[in-house]
């Protein structure tokens, strides 16, 4: 049978059961149930779990933890991920491994608590100093986010990168049904021949470090992450079409929203208009190729994007389609969640 | 022919970037034979800041990461909760660890982190070029006070060894000078304590070195050792701060 | 089948426990389920509510602009969620509280003696449990021993209270 289980609470299991075993982090809402379900948790399975000082110690706690070899995760909202991008750039820079979570509320500024979509540009432009990229996930439901968290740090591992899973407040509220996976097998795991776990000495001792002084070695190390970032959309892109064989409007949401535009899709097929949905579960890498391929069929009339921001992801649908289609946007803000009537009402209005 | 004296194993090869007359080679030295006495070779992870020490890493011959600016205690942190068997060390100096870094040090003092601190502590901005530091005296001058540090306009200076002493969780807390061959000796000692605490579990600790920065305070070497030696000391007492181990 | 379902009431009236029961009940069941609480500040004894989607199918959307039912356990509740309520739709009003009649025609409504039921059953604080009761006879969509299963499993650590559970489950399937 499965287990009903809230989103936070499932993300923080399958993290557990592939591999995290450190978690430093900071109180905030709505994103609370991880680091409390951590703070026992972790101690069951021999691992270990700060509460920081804030959110510019917890993600340098994560440098230090994941420079040192360990899988270690923590996670934030809005405010909290924006102290951290100054981390987040050391730690792309110095491809050290690690998941980090965005249960994404409405802002700017304080803003509110309720969900939203606004730190799109933040999570896929690299939204601290410098040329740099995550992989950036955009689960639509509990049973999605554990199925990407589990593998996360094998992920991560592999490419030296840090994945985030971008949700909303709403992924971490709600409850759905999960099958959760078996406890990962740790002692299978390659050792880490980059990571200062403490053995180094001379030539065989390692420096996790981001600071690259002399321009020549910069801009070679900076070539090195743009090739590990086309290797990544290579090898990694991940995206859904609902009906969109034979749609003429094709939706593009992704997390939640998505599956608010799946009862849209459905409810407009109802009423005899072709819509289908183009659901990217990657946003970063984004998939392109999808959106183009999709853009260039004949019977696709338009795309509308759909999002709970003022319209961040539709300058990568944008850019993606070549804008050989029309990309018109949709999009609720501030903690207001579109409903699928809302979504049908637009189409309509519009077709 | 006998060997009277040889370079600690715990330091690599590469020729420090130090101006003449600084006190960082001398207190990286210390730090990496304490570290080698202990038997630390293949056993240890140091923590580099940013500021005058940010090469660091290309000094001591270990695992080191490069922190960003003021979180070392964190990345510490992060190392030794994750390696609780080794001994893990930060670097900092006062502009990275008494300013930008002041809540990372604090709290992983208060949180007991079982690391050792060594906090150079020269006064001043070195890397940066001579503004003033957290710890500038007062009448000091420094190139964003240049009539000397007026408590009314920039504020008064931090006294960090005798601040965290207040707390609960550090287990060692020592304020050292560099200035002639007997207080090197006892820094020496201090630092060592230290990393034996550290190794038996104790708590935090935490040394703080007055250093000499005679670039920037536009000071030959002789005249900077002796404002460590009377301006720095009057301000800053040496001694010992917390020992848990004290007998009352 | 799909069932759409807002609870709303005091925080404290047990609305999310009410909704979590039924999403235990469409695992058990094998039914696929989402159950979405309202969270924040308002949740401190001001108003709650949650939706929860019962479905055949996975469930798309979590959030419902009209509901099949409305449960509403207190009058601003009722007055807040009655417009939305799907044509041909039904709201459980606990009448305990609320002496308001709903004024829609084109819905069925059940008023719920809920607090008083629940006294007789044994236990003040069982008024969830009878209007949980009412809404398994109501939708049709599962049957009372699965709920009674729920319900014993909910309260394995407190056993002494299932009896009361039981009766004030009882008292509202058999209105």
């Amino acid at each position: 049978m499965k287990k009903l289980m809230k989103g936070n609470e499932a993300i923080a299991e399958a993290a557990i059961r592939g591999g995290c075993r450190a978690f430093f982090g900071y109180p905030i809402t709505p994103q609370n149930e991880i680091p409390e379900y951590m703070s026992w948790r972790l101690f069951e399975v021999g691992g270990t779990f700060v509460q920081a000082e804030s959110e510019v110690a917890s993600i340098n706690m994560i440098y230090g933890a994941c420079g040192a070899g360990a899988r270690a995760m923590t996670s934030s909202s809005s405010p909290g991920i924006s102290l951290m991008q100054e981390g987040i750039s050391y730690i792309c820079c110095a491809e050290i491994p690690c998941v980090l979570v965005n249960m994404v509320r409405g802002g700017p500024g304080l803003g509110g608590i309720q969900p939203a979509q606004g730190d799109y540009f933040q999570a896929c432009k690299g939204g601290g100093h410098g040329d740099y990229h995550m992989i950036v996930f955009g689960p639509q439901g509990v049973q999605e986010c554990v199925d990407l968290m589990y593998n996360a740090f094998d992920l991560a591992e592999k490419y030296r990168i840090p994945v985030m899973m971008l949700g909303d407040g709403m992924l971490g509220q709600i409850m759905e049904p999960v099958e959760l996976p078996e406890m990962k097998d740790l002692s299978a795991l390659p050792k880490k021949e980059w990571a200062t776990d403490g053995t180094g000495v001379g030539t065989g001792r390692r420096i996790v470090n981001s600071l690259l002084i002399e321009p020549d070695r910069l801009e070679a190390h900076i070539k090195h992450l743009e090739e590990k970032y086309a290797e990544i959309a290579k090898n990694e892109t991940l995206y859904e079409e609902y009906m969109t064989d034979d749609a003429e409007i094709v939706l593009t949401a992704y997390g939640t929203v998505a599956r608010i535009a799946k009862s849209a899709v459905r409810m407009l097929r109802e009423k005899g208009i072709k819509a289908g949905l183009l659901r990217p579960i990657t946003l970063y890498p984004f998939p392109q190729d999808a959106f183009l391929r999709t853009a260039q069929k004949d019977g696709v009339k338009k795309f509308i994007c759909l999002e709970l921001s003022s319209g961040q992801m539709i300058e990568d649908v944008k850019l993606s389609t070549h804008m050989l289609k029309p990309v018109e946007f949709y999009g609720r803000n501030g903690g207001n969640v579109m409903t699928p009537e809302d979504i049908v009402a637009f189409v309509t209005k519009e077709a | 022919m006998a060997v009277v004296f040889e370079k600690t194993k715990m330091l690599t090869d590469t020729p420090f970037h130090y101006c003449p007359g600084c006190t960082h080679g001398i207190a990286h030295r210390l730090v990496a034979e304490c570290l080698e006495e202990l038997g630390a070779e293949g056993n240890c992870v140091g923590v580099a800041p940013v500021g005058c020490a940010v090469f660091a890493y290309n000094y001591f011959n270990c695992d080191m990461q490069e922190a960003s600016h003021g979180r070392a205690p964190a990345v510490a942190t992060g190392i030794k909760r994750v390696c609780p068997d080794k001994l893990v060390f930060s670097y900092q100096g006062d502009g990275d660890l008494a300013s930008i870094g002041m809540a990372e040090i604090v709290h992983a003092a208060m949180r007991g982190e079982k690391i050792t601190v060594i906090f150079i502590n020269n006064t001043i901005y070195g890397m940066t070029g001579g503004q003033m530091a957290p710890t500038t005296l007062i009448g000091e001058k420094a190139t964003t006070c240049i009539y000397g540090r007026d408590a009314e306009k920039n504020g008064n200076p931090v006294k960090m060894s005798e601040m965290l002493a207040t707390l609960t969780g550090p287990a060692y807390i020592e304020r050292v000078a560099l200035f002639d061959a007997a207080h090197v000796r006892a820094a020496k000692k201090a630092i060592k304590k230290a990393f034996t605490y550290q190794k038996e579990q104790k708590g935090f600790t935490f040394i703080e070195v007055l250093s000499a920065c005679p670039t920037n305070w536009g000071m030959s070497p002789e005249q900077a050792i002796d404002f460590v030696k009377t301006k720095m000391q009057d301000f800053y007492p040496l001694g010992i701060y917390k020992d848990v181990e004290a007998k009352n | 089948m799909e069932n759409k379902i807002i609870i709303a009431g005091f925080g404290g009236q047990g609305v999310q426990a009410l909704g979590k029961f039924i999403s235990y009940a469409s695992i058990h069941d094998g039914k696929e389920v989402t159950f979405l609480p309202s969270y924040g500040p308002e949740m401190r004894g001001g108003t709650s509510n949650c939706s929860v989607v019962v479905s055949d199918a996975p469930v798309a959307s979590p959030i419902i602009a009209h509901p099949d039912m409305l449960i509403a356990m207190n009058k601003p509740s009722l007055h807040k969620f009655e417009g939305i309520v799907k044509p041909g739709g039904t709201i459980i009003v606990n009448s305990s509280l609320i002496e308001d009649k709903v004024e829609r025609t084109d819905v069925k409504v059940l008023y719920v003696d809920a607090n008083r039921l629940a006294i007789e059953a044994g236990n003040a604080r069982t008024a969830n449990i009878v209007v949980l009761g009412a809404y398994t006879k109501l939708s049709g969509v599962f049957t009372p021993e699965i709920m009674k299963a729920v319900i014993e499993h909910q309260f394995a650590k407190k056993p002494q209270v299932i009896p009361a559970n039981f009766a004030a489950f009882d008292l509202g399937y058999n209105l």
